[in-house]
């Protein structure tokens, strides 16, 4: 009986967190597509309800009564595993973002491995789904796709380094109380652009969206997708955004922490400010799609091995230094 | 500790399974794809003993990376033409024999660190091991890897690094003939030089057509 409460009361737990992510979701569609429309002078979707809000729902309606066709030569079960698996991973790493104070679900000692762990994981949701198609496109663009995810993937991981010199402990929670003299964007603001770059090509956003090029290879692994299967990875694909978009406010930009410890901003929860964060580095992430042309993919790979490691290699050995000169380093 | 136990019990069974069945399916993707589950199983047995941070660090650097290279190689193979192919063949029955003094060589090997540690249990050194609740993991990790095995650390950094080299220097080679593109030359072309204004132009006659 106390087990089965306790099970009860995580399972409320997860749901008042996953419902709000998946419904996010479904409105971080609506703004990309909104500031997309508004760059090049359209209207973008604003017929289903107001302001066009409902239109991810329509189009989600519309997948789920979609038929789902499965390939006649593909590998079955692992064709249908892929889009699971992407959305899966998507989702369980919210498990260990910090929305407050004790505002997380799981506040565990390892929380930005735990993330790192789970997006370098993603990758399989890729490589199962194109090889599991038995077709060359969706093959070609997962090939692509996870030799871009696990170079950015080295990056990225290096930058996190950076932040934890600073910090000292892999929790969230204590990255986040970390920053309540100076945002970790001040110090390390080269580090924030190179992650923001990174985070684009891990989540194969434009402009390093080569593993669906539409140009080359139809759309990549999704090509053989239909119905509520190609809708799982679209989903999987935008938590996976929205989960950078809070990897990014919580390293570099305070996480909860409110800009100015003054008195009408301290009535305001964190969970607001954290969202305001998010929404911030998404609608940069949506900009960046509208604006810039897709790179080739010599350059994509020469850009994350010889520009990017590089520099964060050199920012770590900088930073390292510079807190072992002036006596900063971290004490446990 | 009912819970500890049923979670122990299903992961370790997940893990012998597909360990298993990596040797006994006939796919090889296949294969790679159990390996995989074995590496996740094991991971999380690591972070039920409490041993998060190499939990986590199995799960990034095995899986996250290790695994994938490995499942680019085994896609690229061609596993129709290969099935069944091993013991047929000739050519490839001479690596069975060393194949099997290597499997003798591990499983002797188990049974002296097995069976040495169920009968004498010193034989681990158990001094180093900090675990107070106090120092996070990754904390006792880091002031025994980085005080009393520093040069150990350092040296098989090194060796990976060598071979790292090594495997970029066997393979890398220099093609003759191949059209690259300079990006230097690409970013610091002037106006003067990628166009030109023609005057006199004579009709029909186009300009530079020959060249």
């Amino acid at each position: 009986m106390e087990y089965l409460s306790l099970i009860f009361q995580e399972v409320y737990k997860i749901l008042f967190l996953l419902v709000p992510v998946l419904v996010s979701v479904a409105m971080i569609v609506w703004l990309d597509r909104r500031v997309w429309a508004f760059v090049q002078k359209r209207q973008g979707p604003n017929v289903v309800g107001p302001f066009g809000l409902l239109q991810s729902l329509a189009d989600a309606l519309k997948y789920i009564f979609k038929e789902i066709i499965i390939p006649a030569s593909s590998n079955k079960i692992i064709f249908i595993l892929a889009p699971i698996i992407t959305m899966t991973l998507a989702l369980i790493a919210w498990a260990v973002i910090p929305f407050g104070e004790n505002q997380v679900l799981a506040n565990i000692n390892v929380g930005i491995l735990y993330i790192f762990a789970v997006s370098s994981l993603g990758v399989y949701g890729i490589i199962m789904g194109g090889w599991a198609s038995n077709s060359k496109y969706p093959f070609l663009g997962s090939i692509r796709s996870a030799a871009q995810m696990v170079s950015y993937e080295v990056s990225i991981g290096i930058i996190i380094i950076n932040v934890l010199l600073c910090v000292g402990s892999l929790n969230l929670n204590d990255i986040v109380k970390a920053q309540q003299n100076m945002w970790f964007i001040i110090p390390l603001f080269p580090m924030f652009v190179i992650f923001f770059i990174s985070a684009l090509a891990e989540t194969n956003r434009p402009p390093f969206d080569l593993p669906e090029a539409e140009a080359e290879l139809v759309a990549g692994y999704q090509t053989e997708y239909s119905g509520m299967m190609y809708a799982m990875f679209w989903l999987g694909e935008y938590a996976n955004i929205l989960l950078m978009c809070a990897l990014g406010s919580i390293l570099f930009l305070g996480g909860w922490l409110s800009p100015i410890e003054l008195y009408p901003f301290n009535l305001i929860p964190g969970a607001v400010w954290l969202i305001f964060k998010i929404l911030f580095l998404f609608i940069l992430f949506a900009l960046v799609k509208a604006i810039v042309p897709r790179y080739r993919y010599d350059q994509l790979m020469r850009l994350g091995w010889k520009i990017f490691l590089p520099m964060s290699l050199t920012y770590v050995i900088l930073t390292a230094s510079y807190l072992f000169y002036f006596n900063l380093l971290p004490t446990i | 500790m009912i819970a500890h136990t049923i979670f122990f019990y299903i992961f370790s069974i997940i893990a012998i399974i597909s360990a298993i069945m990596v040797t006994a399916s006939k796919n090889t993707v296949h294969s790679v794809f159990f390996l995989i589950l074995d590496f996740i199983s094991i991971s999380c047995l690591f972070i039920m003993i409490g041993a998060e941070f190499l939990g986590m660090i199995m799960l990034i650097v095995y899986v996250g990376a290790v695994a994938v290279l490995f499942l680019f190689v085994v896609m690229m193979l061609n596993v129709a033409q290969q099935k069944n192919q091993w013991f047929i063949s000739k050519s490839s029955s001479n690596h069975i024999p060393i194949g099997l003094v290597i499997s003798a060589l591990i499983f002797f090997e188990l049974i002296i660190v097995i069976g040495g540690w169920k009968y004498k249990p010193d034989l681990v050194q158990k001094e180093n091991l900090y675990s107070s609740s106090e120092i996070t993991n990754t904390h006792s990790l880091g002031q025994v890897l980085y005080t009393d095995y520093i040069h150990i650390f350092q040296i098989s950094g090194m060796i990976l690094l060598i071979a790292m080299i090594g495997a970029i220097v066997l393979t890398f080679r220099q093609r003759e003939g191949v059209k690259t593109q300079s990006y230097i030359k690409q970013i610091s072309r002037e106006r003067s030089e990628g166009v030109e204004v023609l005057n006199n132009v004579a009709f029909r006659k186009g300009v530079k057509i020959d060249e």
